[in-house]
Order: structure tokens, then C-alpha cells, then sequence
């Protein structure tokens, strides 16, 4: 019989892991909402486990998402997670296949190389232990690439890399002893009683060369188990609590579980679900302006050590591009806002003196929203294809009308925001339209989001004209233009409007693509979202924008927001258009054009 | 002569020695570019509050310097943060920083949650 005093630091590690996981995952359990907790029970037995299963095999082991982003990076997570996961469960079955009964004490699993070197055969014995030796080659590989991503991250595809805390750094040595000292202890096992495999067996006939085997075996061991045993114990203080804390989360995301707009448990899921892997960083257009603390996976540390600040908190354009390239689809603008939303709670505004303007009766409600006051070309352009296509339409700001509450919103003034939402609600519900048109993206959200206008058809103006065209109930002539589309954040990731406006331009003049557009377009950076940022950092951000347009040399930069527009605008250098100006200008072409054929016909 | 209509004036005085700067500093602590302003009055011109009902925000800034803390708590309950005024700003002040500063200032620094209601 031999030693097993060795295996002491590994049971120690995984019961206290167990422990805490158990505790954490029960406290937010109990946290839920009654409803939430109804959708858990409902849900456990239905093909949406089954689904939660699937993402969980397929995010958590193979990590498709990284691997969309980059293989090399993906690769080196999938060895470390899938070829581990499998280690465990191969290495139980050879375990079973040895001891021919289910139960046998966990480390005898773990350890079994130590544990087997009585000679006697069991079965698929050279298989089994082929195939851990191919595993453990397997898992190592991910281990040299994480030692190498050390020194240089651009073979991953990333430019940054997170900067980590000091209990990450301890998980993260201990992380990387595991395996490399795995090897050498099986080694020396194999060099001592033969039963290692293509590796394990070489590498032990190596070492049995020069080395005193029978003495360093119970030392290798214990340094295997200690380093497995730290790990499990700073796993729950470091981003590796992200590992089991993702599986639930997946499950709770499919059970239709949603953020509210306080924070509860689910949001502390989320939380903890962030595993800082650094590709956030790498989309953030504040790096631009040389912001660097204030990306989302260092206000999700933040919020998770509870030392958030609002210097960290409302920096920050809300762009949603860091949301896109989550490759564990965390809501990181929502968890934003709810932190804005319990951070400014304190000091709402009331609008006691507001009071409603009264409506007038149309069938389409017209709302510029107020930037496009600030670029009245945009609403010169709505009122001549309202005019043309004979709309009879109520322009609900055009003198007095309050904001749509959706900047409020961004800044987490939810409450504020909530008492302009019902004054303008009741002012929509009144006048009895049936469309709403809005020329602003910023407004657009939030009519969609939070106005509960069930039978109001909201429209962006790019929706509404490509509808009139379709229609022929305006005509538009084909422009000599080469023109790119600019997705405003709002518009584009905000509200998933990514084709509309694109069709109605292709029918106006030659669209090209840009490299980074749709989920992936850059924000023009005058986003309201930002509280903190300076009007230099914003024109920082902008001109790099430009400059990806410029290389594509286009006629016209054509936005769908009146921001943008105006952001752009304020670079000089490229012409920007809203889309609804150029549509004026093909309905004038096609005028043009109609009265030279006319005149044509009389001569 | 309060029967006739009549009433005292308050008294307007303000005694400068008296002037309580804490909000002015955190101001200009948290948003230095608040300072550059030069009241053009800009913000006021193109204010969406403002077409609405009786606020003037150049007029904060006013009440800010002159420690009127109780008049500039009913005045920033009107604004509506839509971010107009910072983007015709001459300067490029961060207004809408500004305004949620203050709403802050007065709660967190001159303890009035009373004024500034929920």
C-alpha cells in the first residue's frame, strides 16, 4: 500500500471549491424573483436544459465564440478547458475499468497513475492509456501557447491583454504548474513501474537516466496536488470562478431569465461570469483617447470588488461593441446602466412644472427628436417627402415638446426618464396615429423600448422612406454617387435596424461596404452615453473613424442619426448626408428627369 | 398692507463672506472645462427645457458662484439632459456632466434630498 498523505492538498482544494461554489450558487438562487424562480423549475426538465447543455459543451469546453474570433486563441482555450474536462472523465472511466465498481474513493481517479503499478491488466488498459497520454499532450500544448501569449499576444489576434489582480496571478501560476508537473509525475511513476504511455513512458526512461526516481516520487506528486489544490482555492477570489459560474449562468439565460433594472443576483451572475479573457478590450474605441480603466471587463471586476467609481462608471459611450465581441454573452450595457440607475437613484428630477401641450389628431405622428433641431437639413428633408407623398402627419416636436427621456436613460436617471415617457406617451396616444416616424436613432430606442405603444407602428425615417419607395409613392432617381452607410449604435446594435436603410441606398446611388459595419461599426463617438469624456477625446475617437472611411473614398458618408451626422460633420473633411437628404435629392433627379422626358414628348 | 396686495420683500442680500464654495469646487474638480465658460448663452438659446418652461441654464451657472443652493436645486429639476446645449457649447463643456454634478453636488454635499425629490 502506498502513501496517500500526498493526495491531502487536492481533497482539501476540491471540497472547499465545492463548498463555495454550492454556497454561492444557492444564495443566488434564493435571490431570484419569485417569477425567475417559477422559470427554473419549469424549464428543468425540457429541451431548453438540453439546449443549455449544448451551449454550455460548446461555449464553456470548445469555446466556438473564441475561436470565431480568433483560432489561435481558441485553440489554447479549448485544449486548457475541453482537454481537461476530457482528462477527468477518460481518466474515471480507466479508474472504473481498473476497479470494476463505481465507487472508489475521487483521488484514486485523479491519481491513478500513482495508484496503478501492482501490473494487474484491466481492460482496453493500453488504450486508455494511449489516449490519456495523447489528452495530456493535448492540454499541454494549450499550456506552452498561454506561456507564450505571455510574451507575445498578437499571434492570439489581441492587442491588449487585461491587466490582472494579484489573487488572478497566484490561480494563474497555479493554473499553469498543473499540468507540466502532472507530466513529470507520471513520469517518474512510469520510469519506476512501467505503466506510462507514449510520453509519460519516454519521458520516465529519460529521467530514470540521471535521476534518484524512487526518492523525488512522493515529492512530485504532492507539488502535482498542491498545485491542483491551489488552484481550486483561489479559483472563487479569482476570474477562474468564472468557470462554473458561466455553466449556471447559461442555463439561467435560457430558462428566459432577463436583467432587471436594479441589481439582483442574476446581475451578480453575470458578474461573476466574466472570465477578463481581454477581448473587450480590443473593441473599445475609448483605448483611441487613451482611456484604459474604464473598459467592461474592468467594471465588471469593479463592480464584482465592489470599488466601482463613477469616473469608471460613466466613461463609457455605450457603443454596445464590447457586448458584440463577449464571447460569453454577458448584457454589458444593461449591467451598465443598472449600476448608473442604482448610482444616481438618489438624485432624480421630478418636472413638476411640466405639463402637456396638447396633441393634435393625424395619422402619422412626425418626432425630430432634438438633434436633428440641431441639423435642420434632416427635418427640411421630412417635411418635403411628408409634403410629397401626401402624409397627413402631426410634427409632434416642432415647436414644444419634451426629450423622449432616452438620454436620461443612458445616464441612469431611469425615474426622470420615466415622468417624461408618460407626458409624451399621452401626447401620442391622443392625437390617434398610427405610425410614429423619428429622425433620431436615440429616440428610436427608447419609443421601442420603454413607451409600451402596442398599436403605434414605430418607424426610423430610413424604414418609413424605404416603405414610401416601395411603395412609388414618392420616386427617386438613381444618384451618381459612391456612398457608405454609417450604423449608428442606437440604430444599428441598439435597435438590430442594420438593413432598411441600406436597401433605400443601394436604390439611391452605389453603396460600398466598409470593413467594419453592422454588429461591428465603429460609434462615431459623440454617443450621449459618455458623461465623462472631453470634447477632444470624442474628436480623437471620430477622426478615426474618418480615417477608416476616408481609404474607402466615398462621395458621401451617409448616416441615419443626426448625431453622427453632426459629429462627422464637425471633422471637415468628408461630405455627410443624412439618408433622408438624399433622398430629396433623387426625388428632385427624378422631377428633373420626368419633365425632360415631358419635354422630349412635346418637341 | 397686506390686505392691499402688499407684501415685504425678501430679503435678497448676499453676504459673500458667508459664501459656501463647496459645490463650486467639486465642480470644478470633477469638470475643469466648466470654468471656460463664457457665458454666451449659447446652451440657453437651443435649451429644450427651456422652450417648455421657465429655466435658464447659463443662469446655474450664476447661482452656482453665488451660492443660491436652494434656487439651483428647483432650477436643475427642469433640465432634461438631452445634451443640446454641450453640443453647440463654444468651448465644448461637458454640460450634461455638469447638470448630474450638481443634481449629486446637493445631495451628497449640502445633504437636501429634500429639495431634490425622487
Amino acid at each position: 500500500m502506498k502513501a496517500e498523505t500526498f493526495a491531502l492538498p487536492f481533497i482539501i482544494g476540491t471540497l472547499f471549491l465545492f463548498v463555495v461554489c454550492m454556497v454561492r450558487f444557492m444564495y443566488w438562487l434564493v435571490g431570484l424573483s419569485k417569477l425567475d424562480k417559477l422559470r427554473i423549475l419549469r424549464n428543468l426538465f425540457t429541451s431548453k436544459s438540453l439546449k443549455s447543455a449544448t451551449e454550455a459543451f460548446m461555449e464553456g469546453l470548445i469555446h466556438r465564440k473564441v475561436f470565431k474570433q480568433n483560432a489561435m486563441l481558441g485553440y489554447m482555450h479549448m485544449s486548457l478547458a475541453f482537454g481537461w474536462f476530457l482528462l477527468i472523465v477518460i481518466g474515471h472511466l480507466e479508474a472504473f475499468s481498473y476497479h470494476r465498481a463505481g465507487h472508489f474513493p475521487f483521488h484514486k481517479a485523479v491519481f491513478f497513475r500513482y495508484y496503478n503499478t501492482l501490473g494487474q491488466p484491466y481492460f482496453f488498459e493500453k488504450g486508455f492509456t494511449f489516449i490519456m497520454d495523447l489528452l495530456l499532450l493535448f492540454v499541454l500544448s494549450g499550456v506552452a501557447l498561454a506561456y507564450y501569449k505571455r510574451i507575445n499576444k498578437s499571434l492570439f489576434g489581441m492587442k491588449k491583454t487585461t491587466r490582472l489582480q494579484w489573487r488572478d496571478y497566484i490561480a494563474l501560476t497555479a493554473l499553469w504548474f498543473i499540468f507540466p508537473l502532472r507530466l513529470i509525475s507520471e513520469g517518474i511513476t512510469a520510469g519506476l513501474n512501467h505503466n506510462g504511455g507514449f510520453i509519460t513512458q519516454t519521458f520516465g526512461d529519460i529521467l530514470n537516466l540521471f535521476l534518484p526516481l524512487q526518492q523525488l516520487e512522493e515529492p512530485a506528486w504532492f507539488a502535482y496536488s498542491l498545485s491542483l489544490g491551489l488552484f481550486f482555492v483561489t479559483l472563487p477570489a479569482s476570474r477562474y470562478f468564472h468557470i462554473p459560474t458561466e455553466i449556471f449562468f447559461i442555463y439561467l439565460r435560457n430558462c428566459g431569465i432577463k436583467l432587471k433594472k436594479h441589481e439582483n443576483t442574476y446581475a451578480r451572475v453575470q458578474t461573476f461570469s466574466c472570465s477578463r479573457c481581454g477581448i473587450c478590450l480590443d473593441s473599445c474605441q475609448m483605448n483611441q483617447a487613451g482611456i484604459k480603466n474604464t473598459q467592461s471587463v474592468y467594471v465588471l471586476k469593479n463592480i464584482r470588488n465592489r470599488t466601482l467609481t463613477d469616473q469608471v462608471l460613466f466613461n463609457c459611450l455605450l457603443c454596445g461593441r464590447c457586448e458584440q465581441a463577449c464571447p460569453v454573452g454577458i448584457d454589458l450595457n444593461d449591467l451598465r446602466i443598472v449600476k448608473r440607475i442604482e448610482k444616481t437613484q438618489q438624485y432624480n428630477s421630478t418636472y413638476d412644472s411640466l405639463h402637456s401641450e396638447g396633441s393634435s389628431k393625424a395619422d402619422v405622428i412626425y418626432f425630430a427628436g432634438c438633434m436633428s433641431h440641431l441639423t435642420p437639413s434632416i427635418i427640411q428633408s421630412m417635411r418635403k417627402i411628408f409634403e410629397v407623398s401626401n402624409t397627413n402627419f402631426w410634427f409632434m416636436d416642432e415647436q414644444k415638446a419634451a426629450c423622449c427621456g432616452r438620454p436620461l436613460m443612458q445616464a441612469g436617471q431611469r425615474d426622470a426618464a420615466l415622468k417624461l415617457i408618460e407626458l409624451n406617451r399621452k401626447q401620442i396616444i391622443e392625437s390617434g396615429a398610427h405610425t410614429l416616424v423619428v429622425s433620431c436613432p436615440i429616440c428610436y430606442k427608447v419609443f421601442k423600448d420603454d413607451y409600451q405603444l402596442p398599436l403605434i407602428k414605430i418607424l426610423h425615417h430610413s424604414e418609413f422612406i424605404l416603405d414610401l419607395v416601395q411603395k412609388q409613392k414618392i420616386q427617386i432617381a438613381d444618384l451618381p454617387y459612391r456612398l457608405i452607410y454609417h450604423d449608428s449604435c442606437e440604430l444599428g446594435r441598439g435597435s438590430k435596424i442594420y438593413e432598411p436603410p441600406r436597401e433605400l441606398l443601394k436604390r439611391l446611388g452605389k453603396l460600398v461596404p466598409v470593413p467594419k459595419e453592422r454588429e461591428k461599426a465603429l460609434c462615431c463617438g459623440g454617443s450621449l452615453s459618455n458623461l465623462r469624456i472631453s470634447t477632444e477625446q470624442r474628436n480623437t475617437i471620430r477622426n478615426h473613424v474618418i480615417d477608416e472611411f476616408a481609404h474607402m473614398k466615398p462621395d458621401y458618408v451617409v448616416t441615419a442619426c443626426p448625431l453622427c451626422k453632426k459629429t462627422f460633420a464637425g471633422a471637415n473633411r468628408l461630405a455627410v448626408a443624412d439618408i433622408a437628404e438624399l433622398t430629396v435629392e433623387a426625388m428632385k433627379q427624378a422631377k428633373k428627369q420626368s419633365i425632360g422626358k415631358k419635354k422630349a414628348l412635346v418637341m | 398692507m397686506k390686505k392691499f396686495g402688499y407684501s415685504p420683500i425678501e430679503p435678497r442680500t448676499i453676504d459673500y463672506s458667508q459664501f459656501d464654495g463647496r459645490l463650486l469646487e467639486y465642480l470644478l474638480r470633477e469638470e475643469p472645462s466648466f470654468s471656460t465658460c463664457l457665458y454666451c448663452g449659447g446652451c440657453t438659446a437651443t435649451c429644450t427645457a427651456a422652450n417648455l418652461v421657465e429655466f435658464n441654464i447659463r443662469k446655474l451657472n450664476i447661482l452656482i458662484r453665488r451660492g443660491e443652493i436652494e434656487n439651483l436645486a428647483k432650477e436643475i429639476d427642469k433640465c432634461m439632459l438631452c445634451g443640446k446645449c454641450s453640443m453647440v457649447c463654444p468651448r465644448g463643456i461637458n454640460t450634461r456632466h455638469v447638470i448630474l454634478l450638481i443634481k449629486k453636488g446637493i445631495v451628497t454635499l449640502h445633504k437636501k434630498p429634500e429639495i431634490v425629490r425622487l
